[in-house]
C-alpha cells in the first residue's frame, strides 16, 4: 500500500523510508529535551522540539536521517531543534555514514527563539558543509506541506542532492512573507496555483534547483533517497570552487534568460516548452512530467 | 499554559518497556507520550495544555480512558494545542494500542 508523503508526519515518514525496524532514534521523545525558550513565553513544547534524528538502514546501508515535524510550529528551527540536526551531522561523520537523509519541512527560523534560532540555522549550514568536505554526502528530501523555506530553503541548497515531489515547495521567502513586504499586486499568496507555479516542485527541477522529482509516495522517495546515496558515493561529496564557479555561471545564466519574465509559464516556455506543454506541466504526473522536463530543464 | 496532574490506584492491566509518541503538537491537536514505570500500580496522567479552565473535561476523558484500560505502571505526559475531547481520546487509545502493537 503506498503512503503519501504529504500526508504522512515525520515519525511515519522516517519509519517507512527506511528498511522496516531499523531506525534507532537519538534523544527520543521519553528524554523530554524541549525547547527552554517556549516555556518562558508560555507557549506549547514539544518533546522531540519538532525533529526525529537517528541512525537506520536504508537497503542495508547505514545512514543518518533527521525528519523535521512540520505540523509543531510550521517545522520551525529553534535552539535544541538546529542543535539536534548539527549532533547528528556530526555523529554522522564521526560513524562514518553512508550519507545524510534530512528530510526538510519547515518554514525556516523559529521567530519565537529569536538570535539562539539564528544562530541554529547558520550552524545547521555549517554542518551540512563540514559533513560534506569530511566525504559523507547530505540528501534533502521535501515533500511536506509547510515546504522549505527561509534559513532551512539555503540549507537545503546547501545539500548533494535535493529529492522533490511536485507538492513539495523550495524557497528563501514564503508567500506571505513576499506579498506581506511587497503587496498583493507582486504576489497573491492565496493563489494556490501561482504558489505552487512560483515554487513547487516542478519548477525548481525544470529550473535546475532539485536534482530529482518524484510522485508524492514514501515509496518513491525512497527508491530515489537510496539511488541519490549511490550517485554520491562514486563522486566526492565536498562542496569545490569549481563547483561553486558552476553553480554561479548557471544563475547568472539563468538571470539572463529569465530574468524579466515574472510568469513562471512564461520561463518554461523560455525554456522551451511549447505554450501547450506549459499549460500541461501542472497536470502531469512524475514520471510523464521528468520525461517531458528532460531535454529543457537546467542541471543544477 | 496550565497544567493538570491525575492519578488512577491500583490499575491491572501492563504495558511492553517500549516508550511511544503519537500524535503532534499543532493546532486541535496533542502529542501523547507513554511509558511504562515503577508507580506501584498506578496510571498518572500530567497535561500540560494551551487552553486553561478545561480540567472538569480532561478529568473525564481521562478518568474514561482509565476506565477502560485499567493500566498500571504507566506514566502519560501530554502536550496539548486545544485538542477536542473526541480527539484526546482517540489519541490517548492509540497511544496504547502502539505499544501493544511493539509486543
Amino acid at each position: 500500500m503506498s503512503l503519501s508523503y504529504l500526508e504522512a508526519n515525520a515519525r511515519e515518514r522516517i519509519a517507512h523510508l527506511l528498511d522496516v525496524g531499523s531506525f534507532e532514534e537519538f534523544l527520543p521523545p521519553a528524554k523530554r529535551i524541549v525547547s527552554p525558550h517556549l516555556g518562558q513565553l508560555d507557549a506549547p513544547v514539544s518533546f522531540d522540539d519538532g525533529v526525529v534524528v537517528g541512525r537506520g538502514t536504508l537497503q542495508g546501508l547505514t545512514v543518518f536521517a533527521a525528519a523535521q515535524e512540520g505540523g509543531f510550529m510550521g517545522g520551525a528551527v529553534g535552539e535544541v531543534h538546529g542543535a539536534k540536526l548539527v549532533g547528528l551531522l556530526k555523529r554522522a561523520v564521526q560513524d562514518g555514514a553512508e550519507a545524510v537523509l534530512l528530510l526538510l519541512e519547515t518554514g525556516g527560523v523559529r521567530l519565537h527563539e529569536a538570535n539562539a534560532g539564528l544562530i541554529a540555522v547558520s550552524e545547521v549550514m555549517r554542518a551540512v558543509l563540514d559533513t560534506r568536505a569530511q566525504g559523507v554526502a547530505v540528501i534533502v528530501l521535501v515533500g511536506g506541506s509547510n515546504g522549505c523555506f527561509g534559513g532551512m530553503g539555503i540549507v537545503a541548497r546547501c545539500a548533494n542532492v535535493v529529492i522533490m515531489s511536485e507538492e513539495g515547495r523550495l524557497a528563501m521567502s514564503g508567500p506571505e512573507v513576499i506579498e506581506t513586504a511587497n503587496g498583493v499586486e507582486e504576489f497573491d499568496s492565496r493563489d494556490r496555483a501561482l504558489v505552487w507555479r512560483t515554487s513547487g516542485g516542478k519548477h525548481r527541477y525544470l529550473l535546475g534547483d532539485c536534482q530529482q522529482i518524484v510522485a508524492d509516495d514514501v515509496a518513491a522517495f525512497r527508491a530515489a533517497a537510496l539511488a541519490a546515496v549511490q550517485t554520491c558515493k562514486s563522486a566526492s561529496t565536498a562542496l569545490t570552487l569549481a563547483g561553486l564557479e558552476a553553480e554561479q555561471a548557471m544563475l547568472t545564466q539563468r538571470i539572463a534568460r529569465f530574468g524579466t519574465l515574472s510568469e513562471p509559464q512564461d520561463i518554461w516556455v523560455a525554456l522551451g516548452l511549447s505554450a501547450t506543454q506549459a499549460q500541461q506541466v501542472p497536470m502531469l504526473e512524475a514520471d510523464a512530467f521528468v520525461a517531458l522536463a528532460a531535454n529543457y530543464r537546467v542541471k543544477g | 499554559m496550565e497544567t493538570l496532574n491525575y492519578r488512577y490506584e491500583h490499575g491491572t492491566r501492563t504495558l511492553p518497556v517500549r516508550p511511544e509518541l503519537v500524535g503532534v503538537v499543532s493546532s486541535g491537536n496533542l502529542e501523547v507520550l507513554i511509558e511504562a514505570v515503577d508507580l506501584g500500580g498506578a496510571c498518572s496522567v500530567e497535561i500540560k495544555t494551551a487552553a486553561r479552565g478545561f480540567g472538569a473535561i480532561w478529568q473525564a476523558v481521562i478518568g474514561d480512558f482509565q476506565q477502560r484500560w485499567q493500566l498500571a505502571d504507566i506514566r502519560i505526559s501530554i502536550n496539548d494545542m486545544g485538542a477536542t475531547p473526541a480527539v484526546v481520546s482517540l489519541r490517548l487509545d492509540q497511544a496504547v494500542e502502539s505499544m501493544l502493537e511493539e509486543k
